[in-house]
């Protein structure tokens, strides 16, 4: 086990490394910082100069270099754009993300499960039909899209929800901050999570519902049937619990990507998280930001897919088994 | 009302009632006032030197204070310096007599020290404003309230550009350690980037960059107190959600409202919009002195030709465009300033109906009887509907048999391509801070070299309209300098370096009650908003 979990950590400071690379190479294709960093009555020489200052015209790999070595030390730098300390900055943003995105996230398993064992059982019927339906625009419209739409009917027409922020927070310790504990912060999480956890709700719903399909068809359900089990224990002491690996694989690896790709809900609800930094330090093309926002990001993938694998363990018992057995 | 307060009252509760008290508490006449505000992007800094940007130095007004500032008119009016003037006997000296009985937030004194200070942090080397102080030789406090500006050569118009330039408290700048402008390049945080200490009418009272900023009334200003007491400014950069948030009544004031939104806007009960123009305009330039150009499909440099120049100018339907693409909220016109700035006049903006027949025929006269093709940059996050506009042009010079390939991208990859003259054909916004003519020529007619003709996108180069643009920098008499002004126009306008489109207007929306006048810089301020 211990030796799995080093195995792993080499592995992922190897894809970290490559990310950072290959970012760091994109960043020429997005702009020149330098404009949004002086005033158009800057002169010629004065852009040079400070764009020589930056290190802007170093050989792209001295500057990347440069970020690794500042970034094994922690140091990202300033921000061009708002001229805080990007780690300071990207900490004060995460309680945001991470918040929204372990909202949307319970949201989707809970309902995407519900809803898929629900469909799985009762195929025919109205509501499972209608379930499906919803589910299909769920999967086909554009986040943006829903985002504007919720905010259309639930803060313009019904003013029951707010349009955008994240309400009145609290701080609890140094650098989090919560929207859990008032009013205006849960009221606030409501739209956004939901925007956000749409896709994965669908996504898990119909995994749940076809392998359950699938589970529902096999021998040991109907040995089960047979034993005089109650459909209870059928459906989720059996044919739910063996439907879960590839669920807990794709809810997982679907958190980082909720944590990614909470951009768009982001920049619609006005979300104050690390997405809307990022999608504003991408304007700026400020360079310091998007290089840490994308090692974080990475980060949090290659965390998420460890902490999946040693799930498997947990939840599926052949996996020990072979293990055990491979010992001999 | 709060949002919180509205939610809660929602529920059939007892808090319901008790919110309900509390907010008719707070509407009680002569009680505070809080306007909630929002825009599309918060200020980037505190530092009141370091970012020369437009929502920067528009919150940095109301914290900090000017010598003198621009009405909403246009005009100079007085601010922290009550009278200015050339010295009688040294046409090289500014005189600024300032203001008595000032103090700053924390209670220090404003006297000429702080505005020497000021005015040697702005000129600093990592300050994004010393361009416009770059005939500033040095100041000196005469007494506690006259400076003494000395500059290179007689400066007529220097005073027109201290319209952003804030004064900062000299003994709290050096207790603090920010007697220099953030340096990127050192890496470390400046102390003023997140702190403030201003003579302005409202202090800095919470601040959560991009998320909230709280500010509060100064009790101690020399000014009359403002209607609004309290000011909540929050940056919402999605045009939809900003629009949703004023008819939901979370806020009360947005400044930039989507041009498709504003009929809309103006329809809905509860909701005034109120427009202005901008000190902005929109116009096309082209590389008119190459021999060749690097995207066209022909071996010579056709903008060279003054045929092609006048084929354009036939061929852009500027009407259309205001209908089309702006929905009617654009100022179209021939040349590229604003009326307000110094050196305009109306016959400059007249312009004539497009002439498709005969502008296709000046295309084949001048040695392309197939028509030509060449690419278009422009920016698609800068102006209002910029890329639409360039679409628009596309249409129109493809009647003329000139193939445009339309190349549009974020302003950080747009604007590098005219400074680095890398752009055949390509669209800018110019706005005019000092209001006069001559900060268009410095910038956009002079030839390349020094501080001038950074944006001189067009390789216009001409060595005696160099003189007389250099000249006045330092011309005295007025009469003199706006004939000469007259004169360079002329030729300009002649050689058509610029293919204008249109002055831009601003919108602003506030629900009903808030009067807010728009203000040609987009800087509006909050003191000056009242209430019905």
């Amino acid at each position: 086990m211990l030796a799995f979990i080093i195995r792993r950590v080499l592995q992922s400071i190897l894809v970290m490394l490559v990310v950072a690379l290959v970012s760091f190479s994109l960043f020429r294709f997005v702009g020149d910082p330098i404009n949004s960093m002086v005033g158009q009555e800057a002169s010629i020489e004065d852009r040079a100069a400070l764009r020589e200052a930056l290190g802007l015209n170093d050989p792209f790999l001295m500057q990347f270099m440069r970020f690794i070595g500042n970034a094994a030390q922690g140091d990202f730098g300033i921000s061009y754009r708002l001229q805080q300390p990007v780690m300071e900055l990207i900490l004060s943003r995460l309680p945001a993300t991470l918040e929204l995105a372990l909202v949307s996230g319970v949201v989707a398993f809970i309902f995407g499960v519900g809803f898929g064992v629900y469909t799985a059982l009762r195929r025919r019927g109205w509501v499972s039909n209608s379930i499906m339906t919803l589910s299909l625009i769920g999967v086909s419209l554009p986040t943006f899209l829903i985002g504007v739409l919720l905010i259309w009917v639930f803060a313009v027409e019904f003013q029951m929800l707010p349009s955008f922020g994240r309400g009145d927070v609290v701080r609890v310790g140094d650098w989090w901050s919560t929207g859990f504990l008032t009013h205006s912060g849960r009221l606030s999480l409501i739209l956004p999570a939901f925007t956000l956890g749409l896709y994965q709700m669908t996504l898990i719903m119909r995994l749940v519902r076809a392998e359950m399909l699938e589970v529902l068809r096999t021998d040991y359900i109907k040995f089960a049937r047979a034993r005089g089990l109650t459909n209870r224990a059928v459906h989720f002491g059996h044919a739910l619990k063996n439907t879960m690996v590839p669920v807990i694989t794709i809810t997982g690896l679907q958190l980082g990507s909720i944590i990614a790709f909470a951009i768009i809900t982001e920049t619609v609800f006005q979300w104050p998280g690390v997405g809307a930094l990022f999608i504003n330090s991408v304007r700026f093309v400020d360079v310091p930001v998007m290089a840490a926002y994308l090692l974080l990001i990475a980060l949090i993938f290659v965390l998420i897919n460890l902490v999946v694998d040693l799930l498997y363990y947990v939840v599926d018992p052949r996996l020990r088994a072979d293990r055990a057995a491979a010992r001999h | 009302m709060s949002v919180t307060n509205r939610m809660k009252s929602l529920r059939p509760s007892l808090m319901a009632g008790v919110a309900a008290a509390a907010m008719t508490l707070a509407a009680a006449p002569g009680a505070a006032e809080t306007l909630r505000w929002a825009r599309v992007a918060d200020a980037l800094t505190l530092d009141p030197h370091s970012q020369n940007e437009g929502p920067t130095s528009t919150l940095l007004h109301h914290i900090y204070e000017t010598l003198v500032s621009r009405a909403t008119d246009g005009s100079l009016e007085p601010r922290l310096a009550t009278d200015w003037y050339i010295h009688p006997d040294d046409d090289t000296v500014w005189v600024l007599e300032l203001r008595e009985g000032v103090t700053f937030h924390n209670g220090n004194e404003f006297t000429a020290e702080d505005v020497v200070f000021s005015l040697e942090r702005v000129r600093h080397d990592s300050s994004g404003f010393k361009a416009l102080h770059s005939a500033v030789t040095g100041a000196e406090a005469v007494d506690e309230h006259t400076v003494h500006i000395q500059m290179s050569g007689p400066s007529p118009l220097y005073v027109q550009n201290l319209t952003n330039f804030f004064i900062m408290d000299s003994d709290w700048s050096a207790e603090n350690d920010v007697e220099d402008p953030q340096n990127f390049a050192a890496g470390e945080e400046n102390y003023a980037v997140r702190n403030s200490n201003g003579t302005g009418p409202y202090m800095l009272s919470e601040r959560d960059p991009e998320v909230r900023t709280v500010l509060t009334l100064n009790e101690d200003h020399w000014d009359d107190a403002p209607e609004v007491t309290e000011i909540i400014y929050t940056p919402i950069s999605e045009a939809a959600t900003r629009v949703a948030a004023l008819l939901s009544g979370e806020v009360d004031l947005v400044q930039d409202v989507p041009v498709q939104d504003i009929a809309r806007l103006e329809e809905t009960d509860g909701v005034t919009v109120t427009t202005g123009p901008e000190n902005r305009n929109i116009f096309f330039s082209y590389d008119m002195t190459s021999e060749t150009l690097d995207s066209a499909n022909v071996d010579d440099n056709p903008f060279a030709k003054p045929e092609i120049r006048e084929a354009l100018a036939l061929a852009i339907d500027r009407d259309a465009i205001r209908q089309v693409v702006m929905r009617g909220q654009s100022q179209p016109s021939a040349a590229p300033l604003p009326p307000f700035v110094n050196g305009w006049t109306e016959e400059m903006d007249e312009y004539s109906a497009p002439d498709y027949e005969r502008a296709a025929q000046l295309v084949r006269d001048a040695g392309y009887p197939d028509g030509f093709s060449v690419d278009l940059h422009c920016p698609n996050d800068r102006y209002l509907n910029d890329e639409a506009i360039c679409q628009a042009l596309v249409g129109m010079l493809g009647r003329i048999e000139i193939d445009v390939n339309l190349v549009s991208q974020t302003r950080s990859l747009h604007f590098p391509l005219i400074e680095n003259w890398e752009t055949d054909f390509y669209l800018l916004g110019w706005g005019v801070p000092t209001f006069d003519s001559a900060y268009i020529f410095n910038f956009l007619v002079h030839s390349r070299e020094g501080a001038f003709g950074a944006y001189n996108g067009s390789r216009y180069s001409n060595p005696e309209m160099d003189e007389k643009i250099e000249a006045l920098a330092t011309m005295t008499d007025l009469e003199e300098r706006d004939a000469l002004i007259a004169e360079i126009w002329d030729e300009i306008m002649e050689d058509r370096v610029f293919l204008n489109v249109h002055n831009q207007l601003l919108a602003y929306a506030s629900r009903d009650g808030i009067n807010v006048e728009v203000h040609p810089e987009n800087q509006p301020h909050m003191a000056d908003v009242t209430f019905d």
